[in-house]
């Protein structure tokens, strides 16, 4: 994957368009700077290269490092995990296409999200690593098919985490952007994981019903729930689709998928973080 | 939160109830030489969407799930549905896609209100509905493009819950565009990959006018673009 080159005023550009957001409209800095051309036609991982001078710790809002840090902790979550599942060899041989290209996939996500936080190398990893067996409970890297739960829990739960945090990226469009062009490709990856388990690539009222599973929490509500409902919800904005006729309960449920808040993305987490749970 | 008919400053609500299909290409010229905005605008254009408003924005999304829509209905209709697609797993994919899209197209034509466009008018004499390649290559296309038109959207959304709103609708996109992939070629890393094969591991984010150029050939009604920020939007 070979970076776009682009111009090298760029970097400062960033910084001022950056700065300018406080007192300016975002039009308006775009406008100024001129950027969207430039910006929009690098790949994020020359944008990742130019912000590494452009961004220092100093220069996002800690609601926006917020979401980068809680993003990268995931990021190194399914790195870890895809790359422990494909060393053990758990995974079908008829699948292992789908995993190893899910590994790069994440390997490149911490790549793009690292130099906004002027972190490098395993920096934003939790220091004692995961634990995918939560203390004992799970054997991913021995028995496929709770690799597959644990993969679908990690997927999803990613899903979720990147769009409930997509708002407080709205200062910044190219970071917003970015993580937009991130979210997409690990729902991509949701899909598929549940399709390898037999299931639909879309979450329906109840998702948890076969084989029995144990990752109820990762399509329950957030908190608050209202801001972040269950996955079986119906209420979209203002509008109430529940009762929609012509198509299915698990149709009206499955057409959208819920953010979740950094709190219940860290308790799903936490199992598997060593050190976080007590 | 009702920020999806929040009125604008300017006014531009009424201009964009106004420049809806069926008007006529006279009263939308007339309409938009009274807008004070400097970007050129297309004046036979049928439809108009001010991407500097949220309304513009989300009509944009309903434009395109008005499309996707009207081709999984065409999909599901077709009198050979069932010997084109003889397997029963991909015959439940596609009835779920079309299922929802046109639940997604509802909702925005709920939300939207008196701000909705009217109706997008498909072109889809290019697909061949009783050939499986053409009809799954022509629902990648949608899907991966509907990804990337949401990806490259969001960042002129302006309200926190209409971001909200795209952003539950976007991953169930890209869900489908992975589910499609999976029945091109199963279990593939095509499967997982994003829009872009030489980027895969990031999807595409669209600018407006590239992605309407993409579904021009499936269009008939003809759509154009203004607010943006850039001079040669």
């Amino acid at each position: 994957m070979t970076p776009t080159s682009t111009p090298a005023p760029l970097a400062a550009d960033l910084v001022a368009e950056t700065a300018e957001r406080a007192g300016v409209s975002r039009r308006e800095a775009v406008r100024r700077a001129g950027l969207y051309g430039a910006v929009l036609a690098a790949s994020p991982l020359a944008l990742a290269a130019l912000s590494k001078q452009a961004y220092s710790q100093t220069t996002l809002p800690a609601d926006i490092r917020a979401v980068l840090e809680l993003a990268l902790t995931l990021e190194f979550l399914e790195r870890d995990f895809y790359q422990g599942g494909l060393d053990s060899g758990v995974i079908d041989a008829s699948e292992r296409d789908v995993f190893a290209a899910i590994l790069e996939h994440e390997i490149d996500h911490i790549a793009f999200i690292q130099p906004l936080l002027g972190l490098s190398g395993e920096e934003g990893r939790p220091p004692a690593g995961f634990d995918f067996t939560a203390g004992g409970r799970f054997a991913p890297f021995e028995d496929y098919e709770q690799f597959l739960i644990l993969s679908e829990g990690f997927t999803n739960t990613g899903v979720r985490a990147y769009k409930g945090g997509a708002p407080i990226l709205m200062p910044n469009d190219t970071i917003l952007q970015g993580a937009l062009t991130i979210h997409s490709v690990e729902a991509r990856h949701a899909s598929i994981v549940r399709r390898i388990r037999g299931q639909k690539g879309w979450i329906p009222v109840d998702p948890t019903t076969a084989p029995p599973n144990t990752i109820q929490a990762v399509f329950g509500p957030g908190d608050p729930a209202s801001m972040f409902p269950p996955e079986s919800n119906t209420l979209q904005g203002t509008v109430q689709l529940s009762g929609l006729s012509g198509v299915t309960a698990d149709q009206i449920v499955e057409a959208f998928d819920e953010p979740l808040d950094r709190a219940t993305v860290l308790s799903i987490a936490a199992p598997f973080i060593v050190g976080d749970n007590p | 939160m009702s920020d999806l008919l929040t009125p604008t400053a300017t006014g531009r609500r009424g201009f964009l109830q106004r420049a809806t299909l069926g008007l006529g290409a006279l009263a939308a010229a007339s309409t938009l030489q009274a807008c004070d905005s400097d970007d050129p605008v297309d004046p036979v254009a049928d439809v108009t969407l001010d991407f500097s408003t949220d309304t513009g924005v989300l009509n944009y999304a309903y434009a395109l799930e008005q499309l996707e829509a009207a081709f999984y209905a065409q999909v599901v209709g077709a009198s050979a549905f069932n010997t084109t697609f003889s397997n029963a797993d991909e015959r439940q994919v596609l009835r779920d896609l079309a299922a929802h899209e046109a639940i997604h197209a509802e909702f925005f034509r709920r939300a939207l209100g008196a701000a909705a466009i009217g109706t997008v008018t498909p072109d889809f004499s290019s697909v061949d509905f009783a050939s499986r390649a053409s009809v799954l290559g022509t629902a990648r296309t949608f899907e991966d493009l509907g990804v990337a038109a949401y990806n490259g959207a969001g960042k002129y959304l302006t309200s926190q819950a209409n971001l909200t709103l795209a952003g539950k609708i976007v991953s169930v996109e890209a869900r489908h565009a992975a589910a499609i992939r999976d029945l091109l070629e199963p279990r593939s890393r095509l499967s997982v990959d994003s829009r872009d094969p030489a980027n895969p591991s990031f999807d595409t984010a669209l600018e407006p006018r590239a992605v309407l150029d993409a579904a021009d050939p499936f269009l008939t009604t003809t759509i154009a673009i203004t607010g943006l920020p850039t001079s040669d939007s």
